[in-house]
């Protein structure tokens, strides 16, 4: 294990390298397109043209303005949900049948999810169903825009109930750094609220660490694709789906309007982001105030209720969206208004089962690999930085976050040229890379904080009994951050199965995992097969954070201290 | 953990010194026996819409066979968007990769095969009537064989299927005797049944073939669509199509703010009962639907009287492919009479086929005559008759003024 600990000084250098050399080349590749250098399609000089074309685009303001507000909306009402409710129940026996609950719904992917919600809301949904027609007369659906509607309501709720599960879980791994017990007790003995002693003691620092993640969100909800195509708005649609369609244009001369969107796309995730920060100053100011005034604010009843029913629909959201695409899986006819189908037919698993054992055998080798090399690289770079002592300040290592924080077709077609001239396209190992670009910052992410928050008293006092680093940090640090390691597996896993983008370009079509079949096949539209792989892509993450939340709870029943 | 890292270092070092493909000359699909003792062990990539079940297991039985009789290897790339094909083919060019590319064979027409040829992306020359099945084709009856939205295909794409433009109703809600027979009806339809009529939105093929039918129907001079759009006479020669589009979209399905994504998304809201009249490229689409218990079995079709768009869906091999040979055996497979006779058959696939039946053996053209074509499904002379593609220059241009003028209506 010395060795180990040794190559730690080789880890932060190749960690960088992955992650920055194909966002380099993926930027620099969709960068000179923009500004008009593409000889291979006639492009030899630079010109300005094609973001002045982009700015003439209809609806292009539009577009760009509301995927900011989407980034902002959705980060803001579920970051907003999971505080209220973790100031709210913390520690009581519903928070942790909560806790139960809501993780398992981070395995669903983005997409299962945004279908059973279309499946649910729409006019000739479920929620209409059950109430039709006996109650409302109809025996036609009613012709109501409630999908797909121009403000993106729908597709905010999508984001939403998903992006909920993913920031209880990173507070979740955080929550143990903080003295929140004790914290807690405090501001309830100074006669504070539990939503005030919340926010005013145990967020600040909270929030410190779950920050990026927060960013991360921002990041995903104002380029997401796949969720805008089922949920967003049409007339616009927003701005990463415009661009999908620009680079799927047969007139490859749109690949130019395609990449100038792209760095406009970028200009959009940089502008939320900005924005966000803004409104954290903003909030830093109003908790300072709410301090400062000496309120106690003991009244919260409603606020907590709120909080609760936020989750608790998120949580159904999803789950009921699930077991109709599950339903639907089965079924053969299921007309309007019927809230059941006529039939069933297990034709479309028959159909689907026996060619899924490729594209599932990728999925996991790629999933499984990536993670761990993910883990190995993120623990040796965390150890180097402990050895180091340079933490999140100076360190180069934030530059980890970009992957995160770039949106992935601003970066996609430059990369995918370059896996061609390296002739690595279509390989497995250049897949496991690409993914890694993905999954590295996401294990990052989740690890990182957790572990720099990890007391460091315990080293010194190992220290002081003679253990060597090595030692220690498999005798010690490992063991007491085995949750936080777990997690951080999980959400490796599941960035990695849940990729489409990498998947598809690097891949060459070649490599499939479930989710390319899946969103191949979802472009026939057919809720049968949909409900198919949904369930098999929603399963694979899920036996993931199962084992990630279940296995520590089985590994520590005897140590109290290290059970949440 | 040293472990891992050495491991991930034979990854890395594995994965940058793979060695490129090497040269070798394009192999002649008239010296056949040739191609079949080069196509033996070749592994051939189709790319190819994935977004049907119905078709992903037609491939996969072609491929099954194709191995069984030739040791071909066949593996279906299953597209979302046959764009993306046509996207790779030319990223591999734009790095370089002139041999031993990643796609073999490409399902394609229309707007994506006019843009690869002119960007000479495609397997030259003339390879599709030296393949033996060719003799079969119907290329004198079925003009547009040769003539694919208007351009000469040069034998660089090789017939897979036939289109024909066919609208469906559920006849338990729509009686036969008022849907509409031309689009100036339908137009009237949506007046009366407002809500119940939409298309999938441009530039989905469905969408832009709708517009084009209603631009065939209305444009003054018809013989300009046999020619690329003149660009200062085009505002006036799509204007009644633009009139009738706004004279329309008030009575959409949600007002024409939102559209179908595509054509299995109609098929949704058809059986969902959102909407009362759909529409399709494939005659056959509504028996196959009513089959997968996707459709009630009062589904039924009909066209327009003074006939709707019709086309032929075509293969192609780009110019780089790994496999030729592979993709020859392959394509060549596909125009049997054995393999045309299957993808018409409703329960399979129901796509209508190339091959002409005078030029068939007995035997042959009764496995054709044998297929039940399904309850929905028009006999070929109900079908009505077909209009021609017009130039893909016009659908770039009106889909490109439909975004301009729908794209932001919100």
């Amino acid at each position: 294990m010395t060795g180990g600990v040794r190559l730690a000084r080789l880890a932060p250098p190749l960690t960088l390298a992955i992650l920055l050399g194909p966002l380099a080349f993926g930027l620099t590749g969709t960068a000179l397109p923009a500004l008009g250098y593409l000889p291979e399609l006639g492009g030899e000089s630079f010109t300005t043209a094609h973001f002045t074309a982009l700015g003439e685009v209809p609806g292009i303001t539009r577009s760009a303005v509301l995927s900011i507000l989407i980034g902002l909306m959705t980060t803001l009402v579920a970051l907003g949900a999971v505080a209220a409710f973790v100031a709210s129940d913390l520690g009581s026996s519903g928070f942790v049948r909560m806790r139960r609950m809501i993780s398992p719904l981070l395995s669903v992917p983005h997409a299962a999810a945004a279908f059973g919600l279309a499946f649910l809301i729409a006019p000739s949904g479920m929620l209409m169903r059950l109430v039709s027609p006996w109650l409302t007369g109809l025996d036609r659906p009613p012709d109501l825009l409630i999908v797909n509607d121009p403000w993106a309501l729908s597709m905010m709720a999508g984001l939403i109930v998903k992006e909920i599960p993913f920031l209880f879980l990173v507070t979740l791994a955080a929550l143990p750094q903080t003295r929140h017990v004790e914290t807690m007790r405090l501001g309830r003995s100074l006669g504070y609220g539990r939503i005030a002693s919340f926010t005013i003691l145990l967020w600040p620092p909270l929030y410190r660490q779950i920050r990026l993640a927060v960013f991360a969100v921002v990041a995903y909800a104002t380029s997401v694709v796949d969720v805008a195509l089922i949920l967003g708005p049409h007339l616009p649609a927003t701005l990463p789906v415009r661009l999908i369609d620009w680079m799927n244009d047969p007139d490859l001369e749109t690949r130019f309007l395609a990449s100038a969107g792209a760095v406009l796309q970028l200009g959009v995730t940089l502008t939320a982001l900005i924005a966000w920060i803004g409104l954290e100053r903003i909030g830093a100011y109003m908790v300072g105030r709410a301090r400062n005034c000496g309120h106690r604010m003991q009244r919260d009843r409603v606020v907590r209720a709120a909080a609760r029913l936020v989750m608790i629909a998120s949580a159904a959201i999803v789950f009921g969206g699930i077991a109709l695409l599950a339903l639907w899986s089965v079924s053969g006819l299921w007309q309007f208004p019927d809230a059941l189908p006529a039939n069933f037919s297990l034709r479309s698993w028959m159909q689907a089962l026996p060619r899924m054992s490729g594209p599932l055998f990728t999925t996991l080798a790629v999933a499984g690999l990536s993670t761990l090399i993910a883990l190995v690289l993120t623990i040796l770079c965390l150890e180097r930085e402990y050895e180091t002592g340079r933490g999140r300040g100076g360190g180069a290592l934030l530059l980890i976050y970009l992957p995160l924080i770039v949106p992935q077709i601003s970066f996609m077609f430059g990369l995918q040229v370059l896996s061609i001239w390296l002739g690595v396209d279509a390989s497995f190992s250049a897949l496991v890379l690409a993914h890694l670009v993905f999954v590295l910052p996401y294990v990052f992410l989740s690890l990182s904080d957790p572990w720099r928050a990890h007391d460091r008293r315990h080293d010194l006092i190992a220290a002081g009994l003679g253990m060597s680093r090595a030692r220690t940090l498999m005798r010690i640090r490992l063991p007491m951050l085995t949750r936080a390691i777990l997690t951080a597996a999980a959400v490796g896993f599941s960035v990695s199965v849940g990729q489409y983008l990498p998947t598809v370009l690097i891949g060459a079509g070649r490599l499939t995992t479930v989710t390319t079949e899946a969103v191949a096949l979802a472009a026939g539209g057919n809720r049968r097969v949909i409900g198919v792989y949904a369930f098999m892509q929603t399963l694979l993450p899920f036996l993931a954070f199962s084992i990630a939340t279940g296995l520590p709870g089985l590994l520590f029943r005897k140590r109290r201290g290290l059970q949440v | 953990m040293l472990k891992s890292l050495t491991v991930f270092a034979g990854v890395l070092t594995a994965a940058l010194a793979l060695p490129h493909g090497a040269k070798a000359a394009d192999p002649d699909p008239r010296n056949w026996d040739a191609v079949l003792a080069e196509a033996k062990g070749q592994t051939v990539y189709f790319n190819a819409w994935g977004g049907s079940e119905n078709i992903n297991s037609y491939i996969d039985w072609a491929g099954e066979t194709l191995k069984q009789r030739y040791g071909v290897e066949v593996v279906h790339v299953k597209l979302d968007d046959t764009a993306n094909a046509v996207a790779k083919v030319l990223a591999e060019k734009a790095a370089g990769k002139d041999e031993g590319g990643s796609v073999d064979l490409i399902w394609i027409n229309g707007e994506n095969f006019a843009s690869m040829k002119r960007q000479q992306l495609l397997m030259a020359p003339d390879w599709t009537t030296g393949l033996p099945n060719w003799a079969y084709v119907d290329h004198e009856n079925k003009p547009t064989i040769l003539t694919d939205f208007t351009i000469p295909t040069d034998g660089l794409e090789s017939p897979w299927g036939g289109a024909k433009m066919v609208f469906f109703h559920d006849s338990a809600r729509t009686p036969a005797d008022s849907v509409p027979h031309s689009s100036a009806e339908l137009l009237q339809w949506t007046q009366e049944n407002p809500g119940r009529f939409s298309y999938p939105q441009p530039p989905d093929f469905i969408g832009s073939s709708f517009l084009k039918q209603v631009l065939i129907e209305t444009i003054a001079d018809k013989s300009k669509l046999g020619q690329p759009v003149t660009e200062a006479s085009f505002a006036e020669d799509a204007a009644p199509l633009f009139a009738y589009l706004d004279k329309m979209h008030p009575n959409l399905w949600r007002g024409g703010k939102a559209y179908p994504q595509n054509y299995p998304d109609m098929k949704q809201k058809l059986a969902d009962g959102e909407l009362d009249i759909i529409f399709a490229f494939n005659p056959s689409e509504a028996s196959a639907g009513i089959a997968a218990g996707e459709l009630p079995d009062t589904v039924r079709s009909f066209t327009y009287s003074d006939g709707t768009l019709g086309n032929t869906h075509f293969v192609a091999i780009p110019y780089n492919a790994a496999a030729k040979a592979g993709a020859l055996v392959l394509a060549n497979f596909l125009i049997s009479p054995e393999a045309q006779a299957r993808k018409q058959d409703p329960s399979i696939w129901g796509d209508p086929t190339v091959l002409s039946m005078d030029k068939l053996s007995a035997e042959d053209r009764a496995a054709f005559e044998a297929l039940d074509l399904g309850v929905a499904t028009l006999k070929p002379d109900e079908l009505g008759p077909a209009l021609d593609e017009p130039h893909p220059d016009w659908m770039e241009h009106i889909e490109g003024e439909w975004l301009r003028r729908y794209g932001a209506a919100n």
